[in-house]
């Protein structure tokens, strides 16, 4: 089986053909901005970080920016940097260099001020997109396709309908040999035996026990109890009666696969098949750390309804119910509450969500991409210093 | 036609009620070609869950073709299965 995607020089297959222009630290995120404004057909991310942090965290915002700006959906792309910030656009550079990425930078007191900085930015943005356009969608076995599985905004319906419904897809994934990523860890809580169950060794079967219980280690370290509250009044209220319950609906986007790797956030995989990306249950920063990880396209369930995007990756958006669709058709890719209307199973959902995988990265655009939704956000670790 | 409850697993021994349902409402849930019937012996609200068999007090309750919690009590095919019948078998630190 086999999608339309862009073969890049170092081997990897892109969904998107993207240039993007980014800033390595916040100080240069609004020239950026500019930069992008002025090269139509750019796009560009912003953040708050690049500056002033240390140890684990350091080490973390550099393993996100290189392996967003380095993603195969990226072209060739612009890092614009300040001049004296911690990650400045040669710290990125040389990472990419090694992973043969197309890549420019510029600093603005290099350049000398803002106005110089967007001239000469613009210039090379206009390159980078001459060359990007040169560049024709070919045919890539689907073994190569990375699929990134994100829930927010969850309801009573999230485990009974478009959860096990993104499961189905990603085991048809992994069927044909492709990899799938879901992460968000606190929302595994509970559910820990049945994912180590899973697990391809007892390697990975300790690396599932480790990020569960550092997640909620780091819970009552912040004085809170996440037991004491999960599941949450208004979950009970829904009929959830355990947290091994709501743990369990939560981790039905991934199937029903062995699990071959744990990962950090925005770690490379180097195993096919299932893979878990420890990391934050915030959305912005789930859709981030899987992109960085490699995922080509994301599939993000949802109860309640979320208008958000990513700068490079398209994301197919599948409500729960059929209210949420009704109201935020715009924003919604599939309705996974057929299921629950009589009209579909979860089997036939499931299929039309793989189906749409390999339609949207063969090129079709997602609701998020056509309304210009571009949102970005870097899961850290420690304070600043 | 709108379906009254949806079965996730054919292992699971409780369905969940896809509408506001009645007692002594009959009930169909079912997976494939895996049905089964059940009379309801209470009310069961929107996005609650029932018994499809007897589980006995300390039985495993499942749901996802997984144990979500143990009985705390017998319930009866057809119950309302919740807080008040079942405990969960994580985060007990009392019994530690």
């Amino acid at each position: 089986m086999n999608f339309l995607g862009y073969r890049r020089d170092n081997g990897s297959a892109g969904t998107r053909n993207h240039v993007l222009i980014f800033p390595t630290v916040v100080c240069a995120s609004t020239v950026a901005q500019m930069i992008s404004s002025k090269a139509p057909g750019t796009v560009y991310a912003i953040h708050p970080c690049g500056c002033g942090h240390v140890g684990e965290d350091k080490e973390q915002v550099i393993r996100t920016m290189v392996g967003f700006t380095g993603h195969p959906n990226v072209a060739g792309v612009l890092l614009v940097g300040n001049g004296c910030e911690l990650i400045t656009p040669d710290v990125i550079a040389e990472e990419l260099a090694k992973v043969g990425q197309r890549v420019e930078t510029i600093s603005v007191q290099d350049a000398g001020g803002t106005t110089k900085c967007v001239e000469e930015g613009k210039r090379l943005a206009e390159k980078l997109l001459t060359e990007a356009s040169g560049i024709n969608r070919q045919s890539v076995d689907i073994s190569e396709l990375i699929l990134g599985l994100e829930c927010g905004g969850s309801d009573a319906f999230s485990g009974l309908t478009a959860n096990p419904a993104a499961g189905i897809a990603s085991d048809l994934l992994v069927a044909e040999e492709g990899t799938a990523i879901f992460t968000e860890t606190s929302e595994m809580l509970g559910a820990e035996q049945i994912l180590a169950k899973r697990a391809a060794g007892a390697e990975v079967e300790r690396d599932i026990y480790g990020i569960i219980a550092a997640a909620e280690a780091k819970a009552k370290s912040m004085g809170v109890d996440i037991r004491g509250s999960q599941p949450a009044p208004g979950n009970i209220e829904g009929g959830l009666t355990t947290i091994e319950e709501k743990s369990l609906g939560c981790i039905r986007k991934g199937g029903s696969t062995t699990i071959m790797q744990v990962i950090k956030y925005a770690e490379r995989p180097i195993k096919k098949g299932l893979v878990i990306m420890d990391g934050t249950a915030l959305d912005v920063m789930s859709n981030i750390g899987l992109i960085a990880s490699g995922a080509q396209v994301i599939v993000f369930t949802t109860g309640r309804g979320t208008p958000v995007g990513t700068p490079i990756a398209p994301v197919i958006k599948v409500s729960t119910n059929s209210n949420t669709y009704d109201r935020m058709k715009e924003n919604i890719d599939i309705n996974a509450g057929v299921i629950v209307d009589g009209k579909g199973t979860l089997h036939s959902v499931g299929q039309q969500i793989f189906d749409e995988v390999l339609e949207v990265a063969s090129g079709k655009l997602t609701k998020a991409e056509i309304l210009g939704h571009r949102e970005f956000d870097i899961y850290t670790l420690g304070h600043v210093l | 036609m709108q379906k009254k409850a949806i079965l996730i697993d054919q292992k699971d021994n409780v369905a969940t009620a896809l509408c506001q349902l009645e007692k002594d409402d009959s009930v169909q849930a079912g997976i494939e070609d895996y049905t089964v019937n059940t009379i309801l012996l209470q009310d069961i609200p929107l996005g609650h869950k029932f018994a499809l068999k007897d589980i006995q007090r300390g039985g495993a309750v499942v749901k996802y073709g997984e144990t979500i919690g143990l009985a705390t009590r017998q319930i009866r095919q057809g119950g309302h299965v919740h807080i008040h019948n079942v405990e969960s078998q994580k985060g007990r630190g009392d019994k530690q």
